[in-house]
């Protein structure tokens, strides 16, 4: 283990790490927050996911090479994506929403594939970024480095989920998405149009895959197939942290994204992916261990 | 509309029928004074970009052949033309188009398809019918260890991408009075057969040269980050750094080597042109070093195009980009089919094989000399570095047309 006795005679390396790891996480947890919402608001799997983070990066590149600075393309993805998360919704996803689980999961399934290959043809297979031109910090003697777009990149998802957040517990059309999530019949008796919160919810969860998106064309690069490992870490980090919870989710992303770079580091990087499915399986496990220890009646 | 089925109609019909049948796939290889290629090659799917330059390749020499007047055979003067399919980008596809393209077109002469899997898709099929293959976009080793009988790559092989980068370390490590061996190595190989086989390459000129190996990660195909490998070659401070895994890896490697302040000597990675690194990533890319087929200022020439300089200018004028290699290497196919039926003076496939296997002959592109499985070992390959955002020819230094730079500096 070599990369392991590097670890131990230069410690500072896993504050390398964990910065980086804390940074690719925030961008994980902006997307499986939006899919966290998806699920328990519409009890929608959205397979998509990692496409509309595609789309924003494709929506930041292109208004970058038009002359605006990526930092601007984060909101501008987002209202971008937002719009076409409603077309989609009106067009697509409201046949869906009432329908079984697995229904739901095929279309975005069907959809995913047809957004990556659509992309392919419209924009090409070429590797793209944008660049934003921001320097680089450095940390105990240069040994550390933190870009400066990847901080903003952390800051800036930090902020969507504050806004998400009190979004969601402020305003009108939050506090009526919350009804709809725990309970729409009744939320419909009480008046509250569930179609147009629906609309509202999958646009939104679009609106903040855009913003990771742009995040993402920013930090690393945007190709048409960048979509898969975006979408089953959302899954994997709503697995982990439940539907209900902000704080849990965030956690999660952050945890994951350090997890696997220290995977990475520890064992190469051919192992990263692999340890943190592993790494899911166990916690599925230790959970299920200690309900049954609690012996709870279980639905 | 119900006149549409008239007697004449019908027999129209019947005759023109009766026309496809007796004309029908026998003698479709040559069709009157037009002597037809056949190819599979991607217009949609992930290859569409490359699959477009393939096609301008083949497009391009057809049409300079035809205007210096066409080929030569038996006394009669042929046309070359090329049928094409579009694969889609996908294996299955490539393979039954082709298997169309024999048994329903008759084609009787292939060009190759687009990158080493379809190549490994088509290649059984046209072996199968013992129709000869000549291809410049297939370069897997794996293409070669098969025992293939009919099919010719004008290519270098993917082993030898990165092998000159390997040698040149060991060179400049030697004018700088120290040894090859103690040299650190660094690598990072996308974990897919085209990375492997560069990889394979360079493992072996590392072993000679008792370089040591500090960092050998296998880059997952779905990554979108390199932070934890860099991290690793930071702190192993290796002297050469080596990295392939198509365009993806190409910028990820030069965006994140410049962001993290990893300073290593010598950097070299495939696919940099492709990625287009120097355009958009600026000085990130200074002094990077990429491999490449074929340049467009090495000192080869043939009798159709004049040198690889007038090659450029031409496919210039009439695409209006300059030529990626994989539309230079897509040319020299051709050339090299042109060249074959010129010896053999004959249409026979058999015939048309063997004189393609005893190829000896310089393209714009470079030398062509197949070895008994079919790869070309006439050309090397060519090391481009990144000097003020332009890509030059530094290595092998009998075609190089600059020195050099070295050590590194990472950029402001």
């Amino acid at each position: 283990m070599d990369s392991l006795s590097l670890l131990a005679n230069a410690p500072v390396l896993s504050v390398q790490l964990l910065l980086d790891g804390i940074m690719i996480g925030a961008i994980f947890a902006l997307a499986a927050y939006g899919m966290a919402l998806l699920w328990g608001v519409m009890n929608l799997i959205n397979i998509a996911q990692g496409e509309f983070v595609m789309l924003g990066g494709y929506t930041a590149f292109f208004l970058y090479t038009a002359g605006i600075h990526p930092l601007l393309g984060v909101p501008l993805a987002a209202v971008v994506l937002f719009a076409f998360g409603w077309i989609l919704y009106k067009t697509i996803i409201f046949r869906v929403v009432d329908k079984d689980l697995f229904i739901s999961i095929l279309a975005t399934f069907g959809l995913s594939i047809l957004l990556q290959q659509l992309a392919n043809e419209l924009f090409g297979a070429d590797v793209r970024t944008a660049q934003s031109g921001f320097g680089t910090r450095f940390l105990f003697d240069g040994l550390v480095t933190v870009a400066d777009i990847k901080l903003v990149a952390f800051v800036t998802a930090l902020l969507v989920g504050a806004v998400l957040m009190l979004f969601l517990k402020r305003s009108r059309m939050g506090q009526a998405i919350r009804a709809t999530a725990q309970n729409a019949r009744a939320a419909r008796i009480m008046g509250i149009d569930t179609d147009h919160v629906y609309a509202w919810t999958f646009s939104l969860n679009a609106a903040i895959c855009g913003a990771a998106g742009a995040l993402v064309a920013m930090t690393w690069i945007v190709h048409p197939y960048l979509g898969l490992p975006y979408t089953v870490r959302a899954f994997m980090i709503v697995i982990v942290a439940g539907l209900g919870n902000v704080a849990a989710v965030l956690t999660a992303g952050l945890g994951l994204g350090v997890a696997e770079n220290f995977a990475g580091f520890i064992l190469g990087a051919e192992y990263q992916a692999a340890f943190v499915f592993a790494l899911l399986v166990v916690i599925l496990v230790w959970r299920r261990f200690r309900l049954s220890r609690e012996r709870k009646y279980l639905k | 509309m119900r006149n549409l089925f008239n007697k004449r109609t019908l027999t129209a019909l019947g005759v023109s029928a009766l026309l496809v049948i007796a004309t029908g796939p026998a003698g479709a290889k040559v069709e009157g004074d037009t002597i037809i290629l056949g190819a599979a090659v991607s217009l949609t799917g992930k290859y569409s970009t490359n699959g477009k330059n393939t096609i301008q390749g083949y497009e391009l020499a057809a049409k300079r052949i035809n205007e210096l007047g066409g080929i030569k055979v038996g006394g009669k003067t042929y046309k070359l033309e090329i049928k094409y399919y579009d694969d889609e980008s996908t294996s299955a596809r490539a393979a039954q188009l082709v298997e169309r393209l024999v048994n329903q077109d008759g084609i009787k002469y292939m060009l190759g398809p687009y990158s080493s899997g379809l190549t490994k898709a088509v290649a059984p099929v046209t072996e199968k019918y013992k129709i000869p293959m000549v291809e410049g976009n297939g370069a897997s080793l794996a293409l070669f260890n098969k025992g293939y009988k009919y099919l010719f790559a004008v290519l270098s092989t993917t082993q030898y991408y990165l092998k000159e980068a390997v040698n040149l370390a060991a060179e400049v490590a030697k004018s700088q009075g120290k040894k090859p061996s103690s040299l650190k190595v660094a690598l990072a190989f996308e974990n897919d057969p085209f990375s492997q086989d560069v990889r394979a390459g360079v493992i072996e000129d590392v072993k000679r040269h008792g370089m040591k190996i500090v960092v050998d990660d296998k880059l997952p195909p779905d990554l979108n980050d390199m932070a934890a490998t860099l991290t690793k070659v930071k702190a192993t401070k290796p002297d050469l750094l080596i990295v392939s895994g198509h365009a993806k890896g190409a910028t990820l490697v030069t965006r994140q080597t410049a962001e993290m302040k990893v300073n290593v000597p010598m950097i070299a990675t495939t696919h940099c042109d492709s990625a287009r690194v120097a355009e958009t990533l600026g000085n990130a890319a200074e002094y990077f070093l990429c491999a490449s087929q074929w340049d467009r200022s090495l000192n080869y020439r043939d009798d159709w195009f004049g040198s690889a300089e007038d090659y450029a200018k031409r496919f210039e004028k009439d695409y209006g980009y300059a030529p990626p290699y994989q539309a230079a290497e897509s040319s020299a196919a051709v050339l090299v089919y042109v060249d074959a039926f010129k010896r053999a003076q004959s249409f026979d496939t058999r015939k048309i094989r063997d004189a393609i296997a005893a190829t000896d002959m310089q393209t714009f592109y470079g030398n062509v000399k197949f070895d008994k499985t079919g790869k070309n070992t006439a050309k090397p390959m060519v090391l481009y570095q990144i000097q003020n955002g332009k890509y030059i020819v530094v290595a092998p230094s009998k075609w190089a047309s600059a020195k050099v730079n070295w050590p590194r500096k990472v950029p402001k």
